[in-house]
């Protein structure tokens, strides 16, 4: 008895350890009181955010740079590992190492510091197995982890349509039970009051006649502009990439801060004012807040995502030219090479003895190494979109608060409440910035291990900082349109974008050729070879000749049917338990009905008991239909 | 777990400083009532509607004494523990979304006839306004309400027709929410 007593306090105080472990809780809690749910859920979205990088960090850390650093050869002793004789001098600088490159390019944050030996250590850890597997395991678990997500808010979803009731929602639901805090009691209350009075008067005014011609004109021109703007924004984007690869080629001590980082800074720049661009336009167009917001979405979800895809046409042209130019780079290697030996060997017929044919590594020709070229953009662009975030917090929020607060003292009209104010905060453009990096961390973190980690880092001072900020300098907004009912349409957004990152780096796995001399897959000619070697070597040969028998088409061709087969069927099963689902709570509702009308005290647990009574098939036949009142006489 | 008995903690230190008061106020010789630190016998010590009233987490609610009234032991707000913590628990996040409408039509229910009439609609707006309507805009979306959500037309919501309402709401269940 004891036993058991103290069992069930030690359960319950692990649960509560357990819900006490949960990170940033309490400041969640703040910013909720004082701002209403819907930027808390921002907040929560992060949070939920910085569990999936912290899964992706452990997997990267533990399993790929871990074990090179421990294990594998150490920084020096290959041509790989080292910095080339050509860039020693500058290796250390600082402004080599923010550009990622010098001693920070030639160390386990990047593919090409990794060796292609099969096997390292005492352990025989097999490095290019784990490096492949552990790249398609974070982004299988990405996969699973969005999809569940979005099946656990998918019963949130009320499925109905947005304006039937209207009135009644805005009665019922807009009091927001969270707020504990009487200057945001005070907002709410006058943005109800507000929100009433325009409600009140779009409903008086949806009798008058609308000018259609005009209105569909105005809407038309303001797409036309959106258009150019996105075309335009394309265009910015190729240009800036174009240039980057000609400052590549020149000395990099005669270009200046804006030369090295101007691609960065205009896809962020791009990023920053496109919205204000795309809020103008709408302007012109005269919808219904809910629908201009989901618009405004639409067009800043477009725009950041031809960026990314201008961004990597231009990265997989600097890739070909880069493959190209290995191509030659082997080549002269061979001839450097031989030329090498036929030095030494006449110099070693003038003397008798002489120590054996060494180079040192960093003399070495080295070849383009593109993945490593791939991971360091990707690496730098996640960089320069934190500096941009945090310096447009710094100057947008911060500063023009401190302006607002101090110089409305002696100011001809009140800053607070006309122009500029104070700023609102920004869920859906934070929401989508926070989607769009996480895409680019799917993308580059193959290349460069070291990602994952970095975001880590990004997250956690991203939630202390914007925090602070929302506290600090933001006000609640005046008029709340939630663009999703649940959050499902951020996760769908996310998992498209999950989708759409994944697949150019499938396509290079799958397609290119890796570098000769640098990565774990050096010397190979596609990386999924690594696969087909693992299982000649390591698997007892009936294995691989069974595995090698299931890669036949026909067996592969049969497995797909009977995947299609059985998403048809669930289909099916889903279509018909949501019908069986709806049957039941018309039930119910007859059921409330009838307890109403039988005066007895409402209480759901009763109503649930008779539900199951009634659901009895005795129930269905037609001569008991009076089965209803039936039920009722047998509760006391 | 913990935050329950904290708030148990709270209610009791709050109970026995008005004991003691009750005490030297009516010069009679009164037991001194102890706050029982055990409940396994389920004493009948109850928590006073101004203390609920002036909560962190309610004070600003214009419903707190609705939601007082509706999880009180005898609808006059005063509530018990056990009221105190099925209030918590409704209000909480992990309440089903079946039990969150039923309590809120209950809440918005002032007259208590099990159905939300008129009159209660117009209170439910005046107190989300504070008065700041007119009475003429106050009807107006009274009746807009009544047109949108009465199912059975019978001038009044009922549970059935608050509910069905209720339910497709994108907004409720994250905004009819207490965190503790």
């Amino acid at each position: 008895m004891m036993m058991a007593k103290k069992w069930a306090k030690f359960l319950r105080d692990f649960e509560n350890f357990k819900a006490a472990c949960v990170p940033w809780e309490n400041k969640i809690k703040a910013i909720e009181s004082q701002f209403g749910s819907s930027v808390a859920s921002y907040f929560l979205f992060l949070r939920w955010m910085y569990g999936v990088n912290m899964v992706l960090f452990i997997l990267t850390f533990s399993l790929i740079m871990l074990p090179e650093y421990l294990w594998g050869l150490p920084y020096g002793s290959l041509p790989r590992k080292t910095v080339p004789r050509a860039e020693e001098a500058s290796a250390a600088n600082f402004g080599v190492l923010y550009d990622f490159n010098g001693l920070a390019q030639y160390s386990v944050l990047f593919y090409g510091y990794y060796d292609n030996k099969r096997t390292i250590g005492w352990m025989n850890f097999r490095l290019p197995l784990s490096y492949f597997l552990v790249g398609i395991m974070c982004i299988g678990y990405s996969f699973l982890v969005v999809l569940k997500a979005m099946t656990k808010n998918i019963g949130d979803d009320g499925g109905g349509d947005d304006n039937t009731f209207n009135f009644s929602w805005k009665v019922f639901t807009s009091w927001d039970y969270l707020i504990g805090n009487p200057e945001t009691a005070d907002n709410k209350f006058n943005s109800i009051t507000m929100n009433f009075k325009e409600a009140i008067t779009e409903e008086k005014a949806a009798q008058v006649e609308e000018n259609v011609h005009l209105i569909r004109f105005l809407r038309f021109l303001a797409n036309f502009f959106v258009f150019l703007t996105l075309g335009g924004s394309g265009y910015l984007i190729f240009w800036a990439v174009k240039r980057s690869q000609e400052f590549a080629q020149q000395d990099p001590d005669t270009l200046g801060w804006w030369e090295k980082n101007e691609m960065n800074m205009v896809m962020s720049l791009l990023g920053m004012f496109c919205p204000t661009l795309f809020d103008l336009f709408a302007e012109l167009e005269d919808y219904h807040p809910l629908i201009a917001l989901k618009w405004l979405l639409g067009r800043i979800f477009a725009l950041l995502l031809g960026n990314l895809y201008v961004f990597i046409l231009a990265l997989m042209d600097e890739i070909n030219n880069k493959i190209e130019e290995e191509k030659l780079v082997k080549a002269n290697i061979t001839l450097w090479e031989a030329n090498m030996i036929k030095a030494y060997n006449a110099s070693f017929s003038e003397n008798s003895t002489g120590p054996p044919f060494f180079v040192h590594p960093a003399d070495v020709p080295r070849g383009p190494c593109w993945e490593t070229m791939v991971g360091q953009e990707f690496v730098r662009l996640t960089v320069s979109d934190v500096l941009t975030t945090y310096v447009t917090i710094l100057i947008g929020d911060f500063l023009r608060a401190c302006f607002v607060r101090f110089c409305n003292y002696c100011w001809c009209w009140d800053l607070e409440y006309g122009y500029p104010s104070y700023t609102e905060f920004d869920i859906s453009g934070n929401v989508l910035a926070l989607i769009f990096n996480q895409g680019m961390i799917w993308m580059g973190s193959f290349f460069a291990p070291s990602l994952p980690g970095i975001n880590i880092l990004r997250l956690h001072t991203s939630m202390y900082f914007q925090c602070w900020a929302v506290m600090c300098c933001n006000v609640p907004e005046a008029r709340v349109f939630k663009a999703s009912r649940s959050n499902n349409f951020y996760l769908g957004m996310l998992l498209l974008i999950l989708f759409l990152s994944t697949m150019p780096v499938l396509y290079m796995i799958v397609s290119l050729p890796p570098s000769f001399d640098c990565g774990p897959f050096s010397g190979k000619n596609r990386m999924f070879e690594v696969i087909g070697e693992t299982l000649e070597h390591d698997f007892p040969s009936w294995m691989a000749k069974i595995l090698r028998q299931l890669s036949n088409p026909g067996l592969v061709i049969a497995v797909i049917l009977v995947m299609v087969l059985a998403i048809y069927y669930l289909n099916a099963t889903a279509k018909g338990q949501k019908a069986a689902n709806l049957d039941l709570k018309k039930k119910m509702k007859m059921l409330q009905l009838l307890v109403a009308s039988n005066k007895y005290p409402e209480s759901p647990e009763k109503v649930h008991f008779a539900l199951l009574f009634k659901s009895n098939a005795i129930c269905e036949r037609p001569e008991n239909k009076h089965c209803g009142t039936a039920i009722f006489l047998f509760y006391p | 777990g913990q935050q329950a008995n904290s708030l148990h903690t709270r209610a009791a230190g709050s109970v026995s400083g008005l004991h003691i008061f009750h005490k030297e106020g009516d010069h009679e010789d009164l037991a001194p009532q102890l706050v029982p630190l055990d409940y396994t016998t389920c004493p009948d010590v109850k928590v006073p509607y101004e203390l609920i009233g002036s909560m962190p987490e309610l004070k600003d609610n214009p419903f707190r004494q609705r939601i007082a009234q509706v999880f009180s032991e005898d609808g006059d707000g005063h509530m018990t523990l056990d009221n105190f913590l099925d209030m918590f628990s409704v209000m909480s996040e992990m309440a089903p979304r079946d039990l969150k409408a039923y309590y809120a039509f209950k809440i918005y229910d002032f007259n208590n006839d099990d159905y939300i009439c008129a009159w209660d609609l117009e209170q439910t707006v005046t107190k989300l306004t504070r008065g700041e309507l007119s009475a003429e805009e106050v009807s107006l979306v009274c009746e807009k309400v009544l047109d949108e959500a009465d199912g059975d037309h019978d001038g009044r919501l009922s549970l059935e027709d608050f509910q069905n309402m209720i339910l497709r709401a994108p907004d409720f269940l994250s905004t009819f929410h207490i965190r503790i």
